[in-house]
This record gives C-alpha cells, sequence and structure tokens, in this order.
C-alpha cells in the first residue's frame, strides 16, 4: 500500500515538472515555418510540373514523362545532397523540402555518405536505409494491403 | 572514519589538490564565439587531419593532454594517472588517446559531466597521497556525436528552439599536490534524478533537477552561502536548463541568480550562431573552464568558482524503448589563494 503511494507521489511529480517544463519552453514559429515549408515544397513540385510538361510537350507518353521527371528530382534531391546543400534548404523549409520525393532521395543518400567510413558493407550498405527503411516498410506494406483490397473489390 | 567528507555529499580537501595548468583545443565554430580569445588551440578543419571524426576527437583529446602537460612544465612521464572520457560508445576517443600517451588510464562515462567527475576523482587521488600528478581531460566533437546520437549531417532536418548544440573542444587539467595555481577545496558528488524528461531535444529540463539538487546539497553539506562564491557555473545547461536550475535552487532558500551563468550559454553567442538554446556536450564545460574560467582565475579577476558540470544519462537503445532520461551533476569548487 504504501509502496502504490509512493509510486503515485513519483508520477505526480514528474507530472508536475513535465508541465512546469512545457511552460518554458519557446514555441516554433509556426507561421514562419509554414510559410517557407509552402513556398519551398511548392517551389520543388513547380520545376517538377515543368519537366514533365517539357517532356509531355516533346510528345513522350505520361507514363513515361512521369518515370522520367521522377528520376530527374531523386537525382537532383541526391546531388544537392552531396554537395551540402540540401541539409540547409531543409533547416528552413522542414517539411516543404521532406515530403517531396527530394527529401526521399536526402534521406538515403544522407547515412550513405556519413557511413562510408564504416565500409561499403556494413557502413553504407546496412545504413543506407536506415532512415527511409520505415517509409518504404509501410509503403509496400500498405500497397499490398490495397492491392488486395482492389483485387477482391474489381471481381 | 572518514574525515574529509562533509555532510552527506560533500568531500571537503586537507592536502588542497592544485591545478597547476591546462589546455584547451576548440572547432571552428567555437573559435568564432565570444570566448575565442581564450583557447589554446583552434582548428581551421574539423577533421583535424584524420580520416574520420572519432579519430579526430580521439587526437583533439591526446593533443590537449600533451599540451598542458607542457605548459605545466612536466613530462608525460610524471603523469601517474589519466581520468578521461566522453560521449562516444565505449569511450572511443579517451582510451584512443590513452592508447598513444602510455598514461595509467581510468576511463569515466558521465556524458558531459565528464569535466567535473574526473576532476573530482582526480582530487580525491591527490589528496589522499595516491598520485602526485595526474591529468583530467574530456572531449566533444559535434559531428561525431550528431551521428552516433542523432541523423547524418547532411540530413536536412529542423531542429526545436530546445535543441543544443554540440562543442568541439577538449580541456584539460593538470593536477598536483605542488605548484601554483588555483586549488580545489571541495567536491560534491551528485545523485542520478530522473523526473520523467523523454524529450532527447530537451537535455536542459532533463538534467537541471540535478543540478539544482546537488548545488543544494553543497550549500548544505558546507554551510556556504551563494555569496561566497564569484562564479557558480553549470556545464550544459542552456537557456531553458539554466532557466529552471535557478528556480528550483531558489525554492529551497538559495539565491544563486547574481553569480551564476552556464558554459552553454558563454561559448556561442545563440542569435549570431544559430545554436538555439545554447552549447552541450562534455567539451563544453571543459573547454570554458580549462580556458576562460581559468584564465580569469590566473589573472584573478575571479577568484571563487563552483563549476558544475551536468550530464544526460541517455544512450540510443534508452531514447528508441522510451525511457525518460536521467540527469546527473558533479561539483567542484575551485579557489585561488588570499592575496
Amino acid at each position: 500500500m504504501r509502496k502504490m503511494e509512493k509510486q503515485l507521489h513519483k508520477i505526480s511529480k514528474e507530472q508536475e515538472y513535465n508541465e512546469y517544463v512545457k511552460k518554458k519552453v519557446p514555441k516554433p514559429n509556426y507561421l514562419k515555418n509554414s510559410i517557407w515549408a509552402f513556398f519551398v515544397g511548392g517551389m520543388i513540385c513547380t520545376i517538377a510540373q515543368f519537366i514533365l510538361n517539357t517532356f509531355q510537350d516533346f510528345g513522350i507518353s505520361k507514363t513515361d514523362s512521369n518515370t522520367i521527371t521522377v528520376i530527374i528530382m531523386v537525382f537532383l534531391g541526391a546531388f544537392l545532397t552531396g554537395l551540402g546543400i540540401y541539409d540547409k534548404i531543409g533547416k528552413r523549409a522542414g517539411a516543404g523540402s521532406i515530403v517531396p520525393i527530394t527529401g526521399f532521395a536526402n534521406s538515403i543518400v544522407s547515412p550513405a555518405m556519413e557511413f562510408k567510413r564504416e565500409g561499403y558493407v556494413f557502413g553504407v550498405g546496412s545504413k543506407m536505409f536506415s532512415l527511409a527503411g520505415p517509409v518504404l516498410v509501410y509503403g509496400f506494406g500498405s500497397s499490398v494491403a490495397i492491392g488486395l483490397l482492389y483485387f477482391f473489390l474489381s471481381k | 572514519m572518514a574525515v574529509k567528507k562533509l555532510g552527506k555529499q560533500t568531500v571537503q580537501f586537507q592536502n588542497t589538490p592544485i591545478i597547476i595548468g591546462t589546455s584547451t583545443t576548440v572547432g571552428p565554430k567555437e573559435g568564432e564565439g565570444p570566448l575565442s580569445q581564450y583557447f589554446d588551440v583552434i582548428l581551421k578543419d574539423d577533421y583535424y587531419g584524420e580520416d574520420s571524426w572519432e579519430l579526430a576527437e580521439s587526437k583533439m583529446l591526446r593533443e590537449t593532454v600533451k599540451a598542458a602537460i607542457s605548459k605545466s612544465n612536466k613530462n608525460i612521464s610524471d603523469m601517474e594517472y589519466m581520468l578521461s572520457g566522453d560521449l562516444l560508445n565505449q569511450l572511443m576517443s579517451a582510451s584512443f588517446a590513452a592508447r598513444d600517451l602510455g598514461i595509467p588510464f581510468f576511463g569515466l562515462y558521465g556524458a558531459c559531466s565528464t569535466m567535473t567527475e574526473s576532476l573530482s576523482l582526480g582530487a580525491m587521488l591527490i589528496d589522499g597521497g595516491y598520485a602526485d600528478n595526474l591529468v583530467a581531460v574530456t572531449s566533444s566533437h559535434f559531428s561525431s556525436a550528431e551521428r552516433q546520437f542523432r541523423f547524418p549531417l547532411e540530413l536536412g532536418s529542423q531542429r526545436p528552439p530546445t535543441a543544443q548544440w554540440t562543442v568541439t573542444g577538449a580541456g584539460a587539467a593538470i593536477l598536483s599536490n605542488y605548484g601554483h595555481g588555483p586549488k580545489i577545496t571541495h567536491v560534491t558528488t551528485g545523485k542520478v534524478i530522473d523526473l520523467g524528461i523523454t524529450d532527447a531535444n530537451n537535455m536542459g529540463a532533463a538534467m537541471a533537477p540535478a543540478a539544482a539538487d546537488t548545488i543544494v546539497n553543497h550549500f548544505q553539506d558546507t554551510g556556504l552561502s551563494p555569496d561566497y562564491y564569484d562564479l557558480i557555473v553549470t556545464g550544459d545547461l542552456g537557456v531553458i536548463g539554466k532557466e529552471i536550475t535557478e528556480e528550483m535552487v531558489l525554492d529551497k532558500g538559495y539565491n544563486i541568480t547574481k553569480v551564476y551563468n552556464d558554459c552553454g550559454l558563454l561559448i556561442f553567442d545563440n542569435e549570431a550562431q544559430d545554436t538555439h538554446a545554447g552549447g552541450s556536450g562534455c567539451g563544453c564545460s571543459a573547454s570554458v573552464f580549462c580556458g576562460y574560467i581559468y584564465q580569469e582565475m590566473q589573472n584573478r579577476r575571479i577568484n571563487k568558482v563552483l563549476l558544475i558540470s551536468t550530464g544526460a544519462l541517455l544512450s540510443v537503445t534508452s531514447a528508441q524503448q522510451g525511457e525518460s532520461i536521467p540527469g546527473i551533476a558533479h561539483a567542484v569548487a575551485i579557489v585561488n589563494d588570499e592575496s
């Protein structure tokens, strides 16, 4: 009984402290962050749209133009990561540069660069997907689930 | 009987150990900060001519030890112990440096509290008559800490306002039972305290209760008051942790506001250098103490200092398993002779 009281006292003390700390923590500037995210994210999408339209204007089919555009955007994301520019964009843009596919490229290339010193197998090879891995696992997982639904419902 | 023990957590030295010399090495960013004139070596390149960040950190620690020894007019062979630790797994920087230096070595892990942990134990060894000369040293490196605890450097992620910036730096102090320099008079060893903070981006709040507890216990054990000190300085609590510590210590009846500061706030200009809540890491209190504070004590602009390095005892595993962050803080009182 006494042990339980002690436990409860501990929890309330921790709660009290966490609430006290919460009041001290400055809020991030949500408005400024949102504006940055909106414009940088929008800019990345506009560039991709421009590339897509250009290929289509040259008479390439929509599916092929989509594929080429994705390849170019992934390359750009990886290239800017290699030059050390993408992290500087990300610091300001936040979700604006994480959500587009260039951010996905950044999340794969940055650990690959970082862990090169540990070798190509246990460094680059095993750490490359340490950040993008969860996205792939749940991305593939949900596409399988949706695929099955589609398969059974469309019959 | 423990005749040198004072109260519950404090030791009062009888053959007061003397800090006869110190040296510091810092990275380029720290060299651009407000304390740049107080550092011995400012690296131009934070790889320091090595192949990896970890080896660069180890070299920084090793070279700082050598510089501190020669500034104290000693030889490496005079050093009877090296008390050292760092943030990397299995103390890579400290043990690799000790491998090259060949000084008998105790590896310590106290996270960012390592500077005062090593000074505390070193002072006890000297006062106990177990050594004449020894070195207490620690280091941290922004890039090696980032890759171990957080994300790859090139990942485009945003830091919250409470995040702190790991200092690239090393500080070494030579302790001796004979010579000139400030003396270590008291040591208050801290307890591990955890009030349930789980946000690894808010280490200041996680460590502040430990710092406050150690400071209050120091005053209770010694009977000293905050006015006794010219400077009470915590290791790396940053903006939020400093404010919390001040309030928690005041709550126990001690007002330290007038003399209190934090190494994490001294080393960077948070606004200009974009370091958010301030500096952190073992190298933060090590370079600020061995550089700025030690030199100010030699110039007698500061005479009585209570240094409290603060550590967050989390690991990547404990954080991923959702555990809260335990904090630790050790206090060392360093005082100039009268006259």
